[in-house]
């Protein structure tokens, strides 16, 4: 679990895909989706370690034998494997053999996310995408979450505007228990690693990126986090996985995501 | 002889106000673009629009044609969020904001004829506290509490196509048909507009049959509409035209920018279009985007 005293230095993007992987280690033979490109990155590591088994898209319609990198192509076109025009992902998700990571706009302490509008939804003060799949996916397979700016405004107090995903709050079940999909795992942050593991599926931190401490986390969160009694610290990727990940992300994309491309160990930064 | 061919304003004729009217494609994918123009030079106004939302949405919410949208999202993918559709939401048009499955299930109930479809989609959100939703028991031993997609029923449908025959025989030939199957199977009447209009057999129906969106009976007319798609893609015919879209995003920034927009690419007409964009060869030789 811990390669901390290895002394190759790692970005904030290598750390967080590093541990975003994880999300999909036990998940066996699944369409694995990753919404943007640290947990597109996550996904394809994943899939060249761990797990094999996982079916990664080229961003269309296509099942690719290997990942296919971020950014402009590269000469030696992808190997197809498979076919998945939008008729068959819903189809394919109703059926649960299906494991997104996604990047909402807000999340609440319920773990509901929003990503259709800021306000009221009559007359939204902004208007963003819509709810796209997030209400089946949150219900039928399960889901893992990014959020690149860890702040209360993103962990909000209360619910969020718009609950466009389902979460752990029976104030909204139908049949008296949580939706019979309703499986929520990772979420991984700027600052941390949490999961649904506390009391009634409460929110709680499991890892933090070093040189982050607890209360930051907490106090850029808009609800309380559970508190476990040891908190560990994010693994560092090992220099296996930073090769790999060079080479699943060859345009260095992973770069353009946190401002500045900042290290991953913040101890040092 | 059956003969089904038309003018884009011949389709727009065949609409009237206040109609619900469906539109194929997918975000910035095989739009019935031309014709979506073509509607923004009509006198038609208070139209209910059902679209997995691209550029259509934000053109006719910008020329102040609707009275309500039907969605689960509007995006121009490179540029996720439209600031046509954004200005219009913002100002408070109607809206029945769905999830994309249950907007397949919508238009399936209303290709059956059945006035909804039971799913778990939606329970736990804010989408079924929308006034359209019920819930729904199920009569079986489960008892199960399950949401009732209302049917999108559609009063026209508006389709592009890459091959069609003046009978309304069609293919589309890119990799992914979306579903624009069950939208011509939810309308009343279904006006395609196609890349090239053939003889029945160039259409090489034996190879192509699995692009062949729907039986020519849904079909009630056919434009000629080269490069009828754009800004969107028409693949393998073409890709999507990435700086136009910016072009047409940021006519939202002033009022001067759309008067623009509108006069250099709708107003010009469909003879002028492709002049206006840059000519054939342009489009022809667009790259294919990185996703």
């Amino acid at each position: 679990m811990t390669d901390t005293s290895r002394p190759t230095p790692y970005s904030l993007a290598e750390l967080v895909i590093t541990a975003a992987a994880e999300t999909w280690r036990h998940d066996g033979e699944v369409m694995a989706t990753g919404i943007g490109p640290l947990p597109r990155l996550a996904a394809a590591l994943a899939k060249t370690t761990f797990n094999p088994a996982l079916q990664t898209t080229d961003g269309e319609c296509f099942y690719t034998a290997s990942p296919v990198p971020p950014g402009p192509a590269t000469d030696t076109p992808p190997v197809i494997e498979g076919w998945s025009p939008y008729d068959r992902v819903f189809s394919a998700l109703w059926g649960g053999k299906r494991h997104a990571m996604v990047a909402p706009v807000q999340m609440d302490r319920f773990g509901q996310t929003n990503i259709s509008v800021i306000g009221d939804h009559a007359r939204p003060k902004a208007a963003m995408l819509g709810a796209r799949g997030f209400p089946g996916n949150s219900v039928h397979h399960p889901n893992s979450f990014f959020f690149a700016n860890h702040t209360s405004r993103t962990f909000v107090a209360g619910e969020v505007d718009f609950v466009c995903s389902a979460g752990y709050n029976p104030a909204r079940y139908l049949n008296g228990q949580p939706p019979r999909g309703l499986d929520l795992r990772l979420i991984v942050t700027d600052l941390a690693v949490l999961d649904f593991g506390g009391p009634g599926h409460a929110i709680q931190v499991r890892s933090l990126h070093p040189g982050v401490s607890f209360d930051q986390v907490q106090d850029n969160t808009g609800f309380p986090l559970h508190r476990l009694e040891h908190v560990a610290t994010t693994s560092a990727p090992t220099a296996e996985q930073l090769a790999l990940i060079r080479q699943l992300d060859p345009n260095n994309v992973r770069r353009t995501v946190f401002k500045g491309d900042p290290a991953g160990d913040r101890r040092t930064a | 002889m059956l003969d089904k061919r038309m003018t884009l304003d011949d389709i727009v004729d065949q609409l009237s106000d206040g109609m619900t009217i469906g539109i194929g494609g997918w975000a910035t994918r095989r739009k019935p673009m031309a014709l979506v123009r073509a509607l923004l030079r009509s006198r038609l106004k208070d139209l209910t629009l059902v679209s997995y939302g691209g550029p259509d949405v934000g053109l006719l919410a910008a020329a102040g044609k609707l009275r309500r949208l039907v969605f689960a999202f509007v995006s121009l993918d490179h540029y996720p969020l439209d600031p046509h559709f954004r200005a219009a939401r913002q100002e408070g048009l109607d809206v029945l904001e769905l999830d994309e499955g249950m907007f397949h299930l919508g238009l399936r109930a209303a290709a059956m004829r059945v006035p909804f479809l039971p799913t778990h989609i939606g329970i736990g959100t804010d989408i079924i506290r929308q006034p359209a939703f019920r819930t729904v028991r199920s009569p079986y031993e489960d008892g199960e509490e399950l949401v009732a997609v209302p049917a999108l029923p559609l009063d026209a449908a508006l389709l592009h196509v890459h091959r069609a025959d003046a009978l309304g025989n069609v293919l589309t030939l890119s990799p992914d048909p979306f579903f624009d199957e069950l939208m011509a199977r939810a309308a009343k009447r279904v006006f395609v507009t196609t890349e090239k209009l053939v003889p029945t057999p160039e259409l090489d129906m034996a190879n192509n049959a699995r692009f062949n969106l729907c039986e020519r009976a849904l079909i009630s007319g056919v434009a000629e509409a080269p490069f009828g798609a754009h800004p969107t893609s028409a693949t393998p015919d073409y890709q999507l035209d990435l700086g136009h879209l910016k072009t047409y995003a940021d006519s939202a920034a002033s009022p001067e920018g759309w008067v623009d927009y509108r006069a250099r690419f709708i107003d010009v007409g469909a003879d002028h279009y492709l002049d206006a964009i840059g000519g054939a060869g342009r489009v022809a030789a667009l790259p294919k985007p990185v996703y």
